[in-house]
């Protein structure tokens, strides 16, 4: 019937350009990596079951149109808080992962409240302010960890402590909790190894998201992303559903981050939650998802290309330039100009709806003019 | 009818914005069950009138007002619309609120949700209560259905034409199960005759449900169909508060302007027998008024005509062809292709068009009066600009800009404190003065205006009429206007052409019987113009 709704194979690019722009690159790096199918495939496999968890902190806040959440750093840190005293409290296997979430879940509620609050007064700069609020935590955490913890709370185990007798370790290896949720329960099938509870716990997670999207607060919150003023008027506590939008999404990071740190076996104990957030805003981006639009589809499609090209790069860049290291520096500052330019096209997109929108009366804009126009403004 | 005992009434209201008095002692009952008639010229205080009882917060941020509110006998004081809201009253604005990426349903139910308990409800509270979508759904045209009108359930208030938008708000009060007092600010200002036709006859049927309804309205004979008494508010104070019996849409327009409303005589320039624009077989896909095979021709210098009912795709011509939704055919203007799809080539093209939608699009309501009237030649052609240093700079021409916003102010009598006040304090009304004035200051060779004079009242239609037909004459500016009021086509169009179903039924020159026009609308006859179907 109408033309114009047909499929548009450019237009579809350009709507997921930076799904396709990574895909691209994937699949370029991935001959000259080497590496077998098999391998890429177990490998995605583990690292999936790693990591999957964090990127569903941001869904949340997202619908609630407050953009990508940077300070699910803050959910991450709680997380490590929790590792550091079950290591340090020699709590074994899942024993241990269940004590660091009790300790870490109730502080990541207070942390999320907190960030909450920043953000409904930072309304319309919500990301850059999470940003923020992020390197915020970061000394606050630093603070905590290399002169609160062995000063006000004695350490009791030598291998956490610095070897300056105080303060809590740069790398902290999580021996005692490694694979804890992991080995559980197992499956080998062929060549790939399957950890069937962590994917469980991920199932829940999804099917936990799309019972919540029908939910009353996921309604309110879909509601809020898309008008704050209309939602108010209508009654909604906008303020509050926003706040429980942060403190959900700072659970989430708080857990997955616990999951991720199981998996890996050790922590950069003042390093791991940055990357975290970094990671998880990429795999997002990369997955589709925009900062105001972000789906279960996205997080998953999103994992998977961002650890495809993890795994491909540095070895592919060991191939090319004969070091690994411009490999491993090549997936890092990607990762750093996927979040960049997801962002810069979001911004663009939206100049481009508004312009088209108020298109109606506008005249012929000539360049200079509009130059001017926008200099005049500035007076 | 009134009972004895009335619902609501309003004693000695008052209010000033920083000194400038806009409500004067307003004093009036509304009764059970009664349809009140409130009118009045564009700024006279209707709006803010109904923001007081509202409790809206610009009021108490304002200053407050004097006097007192008395509902069922019990003074109140609204300190947040949610109060008024919970002491049943419901209220449609003159500005939209609706959540666009929302469907009907979603909106109309919006956190007044069915939803289904569950085990998370006694842990985490009731919005962990899952959504009944199937019974929102029921609810949403049991809303609907009591508005008489078709539409649809589920479709994207983004995708509705503006007319469908309105029913969905007033849905959404009706929806409401405690609702006593309705206040419908102007919600036939953007319907259409036939529409509001519909629109007035739920009204009449809340009205015999015991529900009173205080409704504003620019179209006087509404007011006489509708309504049970009449308050009419001139500068601010109640200059009459009588029943309607009896009473004549030219005695209340005396009462509003406080003396006589002259009719605006007419007198067509001559126009051209050149093809100016030239629509060979356009269709438009706009929801709700697809346009699916229009052809017509249009002369340089000439006015003319489209109107039709609504949703027969008259609004979708203009719209398809400014290019804001998706248009297939061919248009040329002065021999010269018009590009279809490409809102920013047309706008090249020296067209201007004034968009029936005027809430959403246009205004920056932040910016003053003069700024909004003088943004657009400013962008356009670079005009209230002075530049500096051999053209490096271009600073904007405060004085230039100051004498444009006047010269509007006064043509249009835009009713404000100077050129300086903001867009967004202005009333509903002469906020769409300056979308029109905006456009005027354009002089495009071609102007499209849709509905020109919705939300205008009866004083200042003529004066818009007018300003249209001079710039026609004086500038030799070619209109294609968009009306949904045949009176108003006759009265300065050229020839008048009626759609039906997305096409040309047929075209008419004003001086023809309105029976003609008639038997075009209701598809009966077509015309040898037309466009066969
Ligand atoms: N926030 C405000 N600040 C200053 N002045 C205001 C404000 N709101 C309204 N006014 C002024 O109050 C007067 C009455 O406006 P109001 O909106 O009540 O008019 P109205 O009768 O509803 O007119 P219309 O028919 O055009 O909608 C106008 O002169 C307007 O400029
Ligand atoms: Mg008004």
């Amino acid at each position: 019937m109408n033309p114009l709704k047909k499929f548009e194979p450019l237009k579809f690019i350009s709507d997921n350009i930076v799904t396709v722009i990574f895909l691209a690159l994937t699949i370029i790096a991935i001959p000259f990596s080497r590496l077998s199918g098999i391998y890429i495939l177990s490998n995605l496999i583990d690292r999936f079951a790693r990591s999957a968890f964090l990127v569903f902190a941001l869904i949340l806040p997202i619908m609630a149109g407050m953009g990508i959440n940077f300070a699910m750093v803050l959910g991450a840190t709680a997380g490590q808080i929790g590792l550091i005293f079950a290591i340090d409290y020699n709590v074994m296997g899942i024993q241990g992962l269940l004590l660091a979430t009790c300790i870490g879940v109730p502080l990541s509620i207070f942390l999320g409240w907190f960030c909450g609050q920043v953000l409904n007064r930072a309304r319309g700069r919500e990301m850059v302010t999470g940003f923020i609020l992020g390197y915020f935590m970061d000394g606050v955490y630093q603070f905590f960890g290399l002169y609160v913890m062995g000063w006000l709370i004695p350490i009791r185990t030598r291998e956490v402590m610095q070897v300056t007798g105080s303060g809590v370790r740069n790398t902290l290896a999580l021996g005692p909790v490694r694979g804890g949720l992991d080995n559980i329960l197992n499956l080998q099938v062929g060549p790939f190894h399957l950890p069937l509870l962590t994917f469980g716990v991920i199932a829940f997670l999804c099917l936990f998201i799309i019972w919540f999207r029908k939910t009353k607060l996921g309604h309110d919150m879909r509601a809020i992303g898309q008008d704050q003023g209309v939602s108010h008027s209508a009654g909604i506590a906008v303020d509050r559903t926003r706040i429980m939008a942060i403190v959900i999404s700072t659970i989430l990071a708080c857990i997955g981050q616990i999951i991720y740190l199981q998996n890996m076996g050790n922590m950069g104990t003042y390093t791991s939650q940055r990357q975290a957030g970094y990671f998880a805003a990429a795999a997002i981006l990369v997955g589709g998802a925009t900062v105001s639009k972000a789906t279960i589809m996205n997080v998953f499609v999103g994992v998977f290309l961002v650890h495809s090209l993890y795994i491909t790069m540095p070895i592919a860049g060991k191939e090319i330039f004969k070091s690994a290291m411009v490999g491993q520096y090549m997936s890092d500052f990607i990762n750093y100009a996927i979040i960049a330019l997801a962002l810069v096209l979001h911004a663009w997109r939206n100049k481009r709806n508004a312009d088209l929108a108020r298109a109606g009366l506008r005249g012929h804009a000539d360049k200079d003019s509009a130059l001017a126009a926008q200099a005049g403004a500035v007076q | 009818m009134a009972n004895e005992s009335s619902l609501l009434s309003l004693e000695g209201i008052s209010k000033d914005f920083y000194g400038n008095v806009v409500l004067e002692d307003v004093t009036f009952t509304v009764g059970r069950g009664e349809i009140i008639g409130l009118v009045g010229e564009n700024g006279a205080g209707k709006t803010t009138l109904m923001r007081i009882l509202f409790g809206m917060p610009v009021i108490a941020e304002t200053g407050g007002f004097k006097g007192r509110i008395m509902l069922d006998g019990k003074q109140v004081a609204f300190t947040s619309p949610f109060d008024a809201l919970d002491a049943g009253i419901g209220m449609v604005h003159q500005e939209f609120s609706l959540i666009p990426g929302f469907t009907a349903t979603e909106n109309i139910t919006l956190n007044r949700e069915s939803m289904k308990r569950n085990v998370a409800c006694d842990i985490f509270g009731e919005r962990m209560s899952v959504l009944d979508r199937a019974r929102m759904r029921t609810r949403a045209a049991k809303a609907i259905s009591r508005l008489g009108v078709k539409l649809d359930p589920d479709i994207l208030v983004s995708e509705m034409p503006v007319g469908h938008k309105q029913f969905t708000e007033i849905a959404r009060e009706i929806d409401r199960s405690n609702v006593k007092l309705l206040v419908l600010d102007e919600p036939t200002a953007v319907l259409t005759e036939t529409e509001a036709e519909v629109l007035i006859q739920s009204m009449r049927m809340l009205a015999a449900q015991g529900i009173s309804i205080i409704f504003i309205s620019h179209r006087l004979h509404e007011i006489i169909n509708v309504a049970d008494k009449i308050v009419v508010l001139r500068d601010g104070k109640a200059v009459k508060s009588v029943p309607v019996k009896g009473v004549s849409v030219h005695d209340i327009a005396t009462w509003m302007v406080g003396r006589e409303v002259k009719g605006s005589s007419s007198m067509l320039s001559a126009c051209s027998e050149k093809v100016f624009l030239k629509v060979d077989n356009l269709w438009v896909d706009m929801p709700g008024e697809t346009v699916r095979n229009v052809s017509f021709d249009v002369c340089e210098g000439e006015i003319f005509g489209i109107g039709g009912l609504a949703g027969q795709g008259k609004l979708g011509i203009p719209n398809g062809l400014m290019g804001l939704f998706p248009a297939g055919g061919n248009a040329s203007l002065d021999d010269s292709p018009v590009p279809l799809n490409d809102p920013h080539k047309v706008l090249n093209n020296h067209m201007a068009f004034v968009s029936e939608d005027r809430r959403g699009v246009g205004l920056l309501l932040d910016e003053t009066l003069e700024w909004n009237v003088a943004f657009t030649a400013m962008q356009a052609k670079g005009e209230h600009l002075i530049p500096v240093l051999g053209g490096l700079f271009k600073l904007r021409n405060e004085r230039t800009m100051k004498l444009l916003a006047e010269e509007y102010i006064k043509t249009l009598e835009i009713k404000c404190t100077g050129p300086k006040q903001r867009a967004k304090e202005l009333s509903g009304g002469n906020q769409q003065k300056i979308c029109l004035a905006k456009a005027f200051a354009l002089k495009p060779k071609l102007l499209f205006v849709s509905e020109p004079t919705r939300g205008i009242d009866v004083g200042a239609k003529a004066i818009v009429l007018e300003t249209l037909r001079r710039y026609n004459k004086e500038y030799g500016m070619t209109i294609v206007m968009v009306s949904s009021e045949l009176e108003e086509l006759r009265s300065i169009c050229h020839r008048i052409a009626i759609v039906d179903e997305g096409r040309i039924a047929g075209i008419l020159p004003p001086t023809a019987e309105i029976a003609e026009f008639g038997l075009l609308m209701s598809g009966e006859k077509t015309g040898k113009n037309g466009d066969a179907a």
